[in-house]
This record gives C-alpha cells, sequence and structure tokens, in this order.
C-alpha cells in the first residue's frame, strides 16, 4: 500500500508540476503541429498508401516524443530535486511514478497526433477501429517504457540533447517496425487476428523493457 | 522517541578523480552528535551524502539499526532529515505544497496542518506559505529545507553547511532545531566552521588523501 502511495505522490507531484511549468507539454505539441505541417506540405499533391501514412504518423510520434519525454529526469537533475526524490522515494518508488506520468504523456500526444492526422490527411482514414487503438495504446505503452529508462541515463551525462534520439532510436527499431506495420493493417481495414502477431511483439516488447528498467534503474538512479 | 545507531566501517569512497577519503569508521547510538570537518575537498558532503543513502561507499559498509533491528538504507530513509545545499525543493509549488507532495511520495500520512503550522512558523515561513518557492530568497529556501528536514518527526538529523545562506535570526532557529535535536535523538553536522563543529561531541576529522 505505502508502495502504491508513493507511486501516485510521484504521479500527482509530476501532473502538477507539468500543469504549471508546461516544461514537456509546450515541446510536444509544438513539434507535433510543425512536423505535421511540414509533411501535410510535402504530402499534399500525391496519393501515398497506407504504408506510407503509418511511417509518417509514428515518425511523427518518435521525434515528437524525443523532444519532451526526457524532460521527466532531466528537469529533476537540472533544478537538483533528483536527490530530494532520492531521499523521500525508493528507486521503484521513482521508477514507475515517473514510468506512469510518460505513459499518460505519450497517450496524449498519440491521441493529439491521430486527431490532427483525420484532420488534414484525408487518406488517413481509420478501418478497424479496434486493431487501431490496440495499437495506440501497446505503442504508447512500449514508447514510454523505453523512453523513461533512456531518459534516466540521460539526465546522468552531459551532452543530454544529443544522446536521447541516439540512444532511443536502435532501443525503438523493433517497436517502431512493429507499430507501424500494425497501423497500416488498421488503416488497409484488416480484421484482428490479421495483427495478432505483431500484439504478440508489442506486448513482450512492453513486458520486457519494464522489467529490464525496473532491474536496471536502481543503478542509474543512484549514481 | 524509537533508540537508532548508525555505523560506519572502513568506508573509503572513490570517483574518477580519485580516492577522496579512505576508511572512515564510527558509531553513534542516540542520542549522540558528529561533527564531520575538513577542508574544502575533503568529502564531507559525499560523506554525509553516504550516510543519508544517496551515495554508496566504494569500500567499506554502513549499519543502520533502528530499535535493535538491523535494517536497510532504503527503510533507514524513512528515520532521516537531510539538509544540504545539493538538495533543493520545487520552485513550481508553494512552501506547503512542498511539505504536501513530498510527505505524499515518502507514503506518510499527510501531516496534519497543525505539523507543517507549527514547522513553518518554527523557521518563520508560515505567511508566505503559500508563495511559490521560486520567489523566495535562498535564505528562505534554506529554512524550508529545514521544515521539510524535520517533517517526518526524524530520528537522524544531518547538516550539510547548517548555516549557509542564513541571517542571524535563521541561524539562532536552526541553533535550537539543532539543541532539541540532540536532546533524544542523532545529530550529524558536516562543516567548515569551528563554531559549528562545537555543537556536537563526536568528530570525525577528514584529512585530504595524497594522490
Amino acid at each position: 500500500m505505502e508502495f502504491l502511495t508513493g507511486i501516485w505522490g510521484v504521479v500527482a507531484k509530476d501532473v502538477r508540476s507539468e500543469l504549471r511549468t508546461r516544461y514537456a507539454l509546450n515541446a510536444l505539441l509544438m513539434f507535433v503541429v510543425t512536423s505535421v505541417a511540414t509533411i501535410l506540405f510535402a504530402l499534399r499533391e500525391d496519393e501515398v498508401t497506407t504504408d506510407v501514412l503509418s511511417g509518417m504518423f509514428w515518425v511523427v510520434i518518435f521525434f515528437t516524443a524525443m523532444s519532451g519525454l526526457s524532460r521527466i529526469f532531466v528537469s529533476e537533475e537540472e533544478r537538483g530535486t533528483a536527490m530530494t526524490l532520492q531521499l523521500v522515494a525508493s528507486p521503484s518508488v521513482v521508477y514507475f511514478g515517473k514510468l506512469l506520468f510518460n505513459i499518460g504523456l505519450t497517450l496524449i500526444l498519440s491521441c493529439a497526433v491521430t486527431l490532427l492526422y483525420l484532420a488534414v490527411f484525408p487518406l488517413f482514414m481509420i478501418k478497424s477501429m479496434e486493431l487501431f487503438v490496440l495499437t495506440i495504446v501497446l505503442g504508447s505503452l512500449g514508447f514510454a517504457a523505453a523512453a523513461t529508462i533512456i531518459a534516466a541515463i540521460i539526465a546522468k551525462a552531459n551532452t543530454k540533447g544529443t544522446l536521447y534520439p541516439v540512444l532511443s532510436f536502435p532501443i525503438l527499431i523493433p517497436l517502431l517496425m512493429t507499430v507501424m506495420k500494425s497501423t497500416a493493417r488498421a488503416l488497409d481495414g484488416e480484421i484482428f487476428s490479421a495483427a495478432f502477431g505483431e500484439f504478440q511483439i508489442l506486448a513482450s516488447y512492453v513486458m520486457i523493457m519494464v522489467a529490464g528498467s525496473f532491474l536496471l534503474f536502481d543503478y542509474v538512479w543512484k549514481e | 522517541m524509537t533508540p537508532v545507531s548508525i555505523q560506519a566501517n572502513a568506508v573509503s569512497k572513490e570517483f574518477n578523480r580519485g580516492l577522496i577519503f579512505k576508511d572512515i569508521s564510527f558509531s553513534l547510538s542516540s542520542p549522540a552528535s558528529l561533527s564531520i570537518t575538513g577542508k574544502n575537498g575533503a568529502g564531507k558532503s559525499t560523506l554525509s551524502k553516504i550516510l543519508a543513502g544517496l551515495l554508496s561507499s566504494t569500500r567499506g559498509s554502513m549499519t543502520y539499526v533502528i530499535g535493535g533491528k538491523q535494517i536497510g538504507i532504503e527503510e533507514f530513509k524513512h528515520h532521516i532529515g537531510f539538509v544540504s545545499p545539493y538538495l533543493n525543493l520545487y520552485d513550481e509549488f508553494t512552501a506547503i505544497e512542498n511539505l504536501e507532495f513530498l510527505s505524499r511520495i515518502r507514503a506518510a500520512a499527510t501531516p496534519p496542518v497543525e505539523r507543517k503550522k507549527e514547522l513553518l512558523t518554527l523557521v518563520g515561513l508560515w505567511d508566505r506559505r503559500d508563495d511559490a518557492v521560486g520567489t523566495f530568497s535562498s535564505g528562505m529556501k534554506q529554512r524550508l529545507k529545514y521544515a521539510f528536514a524535520l517533517l517526518h518527526h526524524p530520528e537522524v538529523l544531518i547538516l550539510d553547511e547548517p548555516t549557509s545562506n542564513l541571517d542571524e535570526e535563521g541561524s539562532e532557529v536552526i541553533h535550537r532545531i539543532i539543541q532539541e535535536q540532540k536532546k533524544s535523538n542523532i545529530l550529524i553536522v558536516a562543516t567548515n566552521s569551528k563554531n559549528e563543529s562545537q555543537w556536537c561531541t563526536q568528530q570525525v576529522d577528514l584529512i585530504p588523501v595524497k594522490k
């Protein structure tokens, strides 16, 4: 019970902090708008396939997430509050609190990108809703799980800005390839069972990433 | 208050730049007080962080006992109050929000209004309780760190540079807190000041290691 209270405390603190400072939220939303606008200008006249659209969809989410999700630990280090957190909470409480916050942020980001794509790309039509929703949910969980541990690692480094996408890309490649494929299936209106293999990969990715991060976090967070 | 004891067993710390200190040993059982002294760079803050469980030692070990039972540092942290220049509170929150959020993260019961009022009044910040900490002076932030450190009635109070940024009135308040803590608990002070080191009955003098 104490464990859950602590986790909830970290989430509540981060939500309140984000609403006050808008460290991540502003960066995410501005990045979404500018990158979708750029893609819109580039593809406006073209008849693009669902593969290209789903690729572009996740490229926006990937780079937007890279610009915002690292703040979760970097801001604690920069403001000198990381040690305060270390003092009041165990590493596992901090990890799961930050993970939940990042999951929430990634889900908001994914929904925002989806709505924007639906509004500006006539070809972006979701024909299999349950397939699309499950892809978004599992994809966001995977993104958040990977982003959280990488953010914790780079928060301790001197070259935070450049290190984040560089470290993230190889770790996120399996996730990106899978979500792109299953998003394309959702846009093509395929049946749920057709994407079952992709969902197995996504669920395994999330579980491995969360378990691995949980084991690693103690060492990353302390020194 | 539950009796507590802390024991350092041949603790050494090494960073990439080299050995900071080596083979530091001492034992404290409540009531007790210890000052950590030494020149700049001797490792006073580093040793304070090791005692508070915020850094691990390179060699040697720490033993924490409460109520006769040896416990791990993660559990023992709930019994530690720590004030340090390296430990900051959240600028975007008010003084009272800082106390509430950090208490919730600590998974302690929400501190009663009376306790928050008592502490913020003690450090002279009750009238500024609803102001964002970002608007505070460095001395006021230091005072708030004391309210945060004392919120959960810690059995061990570790102070790194206890009076930095404080005016005369603030220093007097801290002196009262220290006297109170020494009566039945453990007080550890890391300082450069001879005057502050005399608050404590035991002393560890860190001597720079020859490299």
